[in-house]
């Protein structure tokens, strides 16, 4: 890891001005930084230490939903007995994630902008190809090993998989992303590769996450996040889905549904096309699975991928199933 | 790039002075400054859980730690569990008692992971340890003992009753 001048802020707009130079990068959990600086991937002048601001770590939840402070851990938020009651998704995705030490470490912020896990990108050594890393080299995944990339929102440029899943069950029941006094959903905050993957989201230079929000509904309340790996515990998703379902008065007729996946895409990616199929009616498995296949429309296979094209689907079904008590 | 800052870690309830690159991880300073080397240093990219040590009573991986961030925050090494007289830690004891490792390598950090599984509360079943537990990678594959040794451990701390001499009581 490459030498580098640490500074710890006083305050965030301290720590704002600080990250407005070339080469200055905020540090708080530090899970993400500190690996990539290791793998050579990122090379950082000064880390700007957020972590000992007072008060960025605070947590509301209430009837109209709830306000997380970007440092608050990812494990407090799991444990929260509001996010539970309120957002099972949201703490599940959370309690999911990483392990109970990186939990401890890693912010809600700082898990927003974790990077990509794709393996070309983390060995810049071996290759030097990676348009997210430096743009306009090419993309060493394609036509490479690729049993854990993307297969939806992938451009000729790049196919790494955004590896998050607390963003999905975010992007499932609309949170908002707030960064001081602006405020974006969570859906227009991650951006699509197209032709700049470097530029992952529309966090700007000295701009700070401060916070998510997230709206109370009846079908964040009545959620579950479904991740499937190639390990029980400890792994990123090979897929994953979160789901939330209102249900009509009947208890039966789906009044409002959300469907987000996670593992297979570019970015956090809303299912809204499989919503649309299921409201209004009575869900049976057969529906479901049918519903549930519009979830990779459009998906693109590159090879070693491709079973994500068919697990993907599996995992929207089993997940809705379970919440209408069909599974 | 070589100025070296300042830093006074409060570690094992002792407070440590130490000049150290900025770039330093806790792990290094540990082992390398303060020739505190019972922390280990496994893949130093936060994937095996060797070098757990507690930051203010919370488990954290002390390689993806800066020594500079944790300045004025609680340390706790497998060097500071024990009891003072020298008298193992609980959860020391169910390890050796439960033979639970094998090249042991990954002992400290499972050991400190352990401590903190226990106090969190998250180890009620054996599924809720292998859960909690998972940071932690044992190559010798010493699982089975290890979740006996915690699952000990836990009962213990909740009944205050060792469990082999819960057998000599019986």
């Amino acid at each position: 890891m490459r030498d580098f001048s640490y500074f710890r802020a006083a305050s965030t707009e301290e720590a704002s001005r600080a990250t407005l130079d070339a080469g200055a990068m905020l540090l708080a959990g530090g899970t993400t930084l500190l690996d990539l600086a290791k793998c050579g991937v990122t090379e950082p002048d000064t880390l700007v230490d957020i972590t000992h601001l007072a008060g960025l770590g605070d947590m509301t939840v209430d009837a109209n939903g709830a306000t997380i402070g970007a440092l608050a851990k990812m494990g407090e938020v799991a444990d929260h007995p509001g996010v539970k009651a309120a957002f099972p998704a949201v703490a599940q995705s959370l309690s999911l994630a990483a392990s109970a030490q990186l939990r401890n470490m890693a912010t809600i912020g700082g898990n927003l902008l974790q990077r990509t896990r794709c393996s070309y990108f983390r060995e810049p050594g071996v290759f030097p190809a990676c348009n997210k890393r430096n743009p306009g080299s090419g993309c060493s995944a394609i036509g490479g090993v690729t049993r854990n990339h993307a297969v939806l929102g992938t451009s000729r440029a790049c196919i790494a998989v955004n590896p998050g899943d607390l963003a999905v069950a975010l992007v499932a029941f609309d949170a908002y992303v707030e960064m001081g006094r602006r405020r974006v959903a969570i859906e227009d905050f991650y951006m699509l590769p197209g032709e700049t993957p470097d530029w992952e989201t529309v966090l700007k230079k000295g701009e700070i996450i401060t916070g998510i929000a997230i709206p109370a509904s009846p079908a964040a309340k009545n959620s579950t996040y479904l991740k499937v790996r190639d390990r029980q515990s400890y792994e990123f998703a090979a897929a994953s889905a979160a789901v939330g379902i209102e249900f009509e008065a009947d208890g039966k007729t789906v009044r409002d549904i959300r469907v987000a996946l996670g593992g297979v895409a570019t970015r956090p990616w809303r299912a809204r096309a499989v919503e649309q199929s299921l409201i209004g009616t009575v869900l049976n498995v057969e529906a479901v699975e049918k519903a549930s296949r519009l979830s990779v429309e459009g998906a693109v296979s590159h090879g070693g991928n491709r079973y994500k094209i068919e697990l993907a689907p599996r995992v929207v079904a089993r997940a809705i199933l379970t919440m209408g008590g069909l599974a | 790039m070589t100025r070296t800052i300042h830093l006074s870690l409060d570690i094992n309830g002792k407070q440590h002075e130490l000049d150290v690159e900025p770039r330093v991880t806790l792990l290094d300073a540990l082992r390398e400054s303060l020739a505190l080397t019972g922390t280990k240093k496994g893949c130093d990219q936060g994937q095996c859980g060797a070098c757990t040590c507690h930051v203010d009573g919370k488990r954290v991986l002390s390689c993806l730690t800066l020594a500079a961030q944790v300045e004025g925050r609680q340390i706790t090494t497998i060097e500071g569990i024990a009891a003072e007289g020298g008298d193992l830690h609980p959860v020391q004891a169910a390890f050796i008692e439960n033979d639970a490792f094998q090249c042991g390598y990954c002992t400290p950090g499972q050991i400190m992971s352990a401590v903190a599984c226990i106090r969190e509360g998250h180890a009620g079943s054996e599924e809720e340890i292998r859960e909690y537990m998972s940071g932690n990678l044992c190559r010798c594959g010493a699982y089975n003992s290890i979740v006996a040794a915690v699952r000990e451990a836990a009962e213990m701390a909740a009944t205050g009753v060792a469990a082999k001499d819960k057998a000599e009581v019986a």
